[in-house]
């Protein structure tokens, strides 16, 4: 279960990442971000965010052209 | 601990000078910057010649055709091509403007003034060319707060301690 969640749909690179990343300060250590998307690209982007910001990236789905992803914040 | 991806940290700098100031040109430095900025990186933004436009407070940004023979706009399922000559014609420019700034809104892709804020608003470094400043007559009062103004001695320094240097 979510600690927050995020709806990016409709927006397109990089606004995904960027109010994710706003959105994950506001998180503690181990609390978890949940984000949807529409934008193919953030599926890539996402893996590339995490490995490079060290959050971690629990899961990612897609659905109907829904992506979601859950980021657990690590400081 | 291996789980902390790259191990970034607070490390890796990064500079972008902004040499342009048309619409499309526009984006490429701002999307970069921020999303840098949103991967810890800590970004150095140099705005000189027509990039010192994309810091005035009230931007009225404009695309062109001339000289942009890649240019073809999507257009009722097909794509219209940009004949370079018609960028000549009045009205032209702003039609292609107008255009342009529809299609970003419609796409969801964020507006030059959105993503000079989240610039702003992740610490990004934003520094006027004094010598721009000069040469353009422009005014300091007419660009947004919180920037910095330096030459390019104030460039070279950041870019040397810095990873990653790019020019557009």
């Amino acid at each position: 279960m979510a600690d927050a969640t995020l709806d990016a749909k409709g927006l397109n690179c990089p606004l995904p990442i960027l109010k994710a990343k706003k959105a994950l300060k506001d998180l503690e250590n181990g609390q978890v971000l949940e984000i949807v998307a529409t934008d193919p690209g953030a599926v890539k982007d996402f893996e590339a965010f995490c490995r490079a910001t060290g959050n971690k990236l629990l899961g990612s789905g897609e659905e109907d052209g829904i992506f979601s992803f859950q980021i657990e914040r690590v400081v | 601990m291996a789980d902390a991806g790259m191990d970034l940290g607070n490390a890796k700098k990064m500079t972008i000078i902004c040499t342009k100031g048309s619409l499309d040109w526009a984006y490429p430095p701002f999307i970069l910057g921020t999303t840098a900025a949103a991967m810890d990186v800590e970004v150095t933004m140099f705005f000189t010649f027509y990039g010192l436009t994309l810091l005035e407070k009230d931007l009225k940004l404009q695309v062109t055709s001339l000289g942009n023979p890649a240019m073809s706009m999507p257009m009722m399922g097909g794509h219209m091509a940009m004949p370079n000559m018609v960028g000549m014609i009045p009205g032209v420019t702003s039609g292609a403007t107008m255009m342009m700034k529809n299609l970003i809104k419609k796409k969801g892709v964020a507006s030059i003034e959105e993503l000079r804020e989240a610039a702003v608003l992740s610490d990004v470094r934003m520094i006027a060319c004094q010598m721009t400043l000069d040469l353009f007559e422009k005014d300091k009062a007419d660009m947004i707060d919180g920037i910095e103004i330096g030459g390019a001695a104030t460039w070279m320094e950041s870019a040397l301690e810095s990873d990653i240097n790019l020019y557009m």
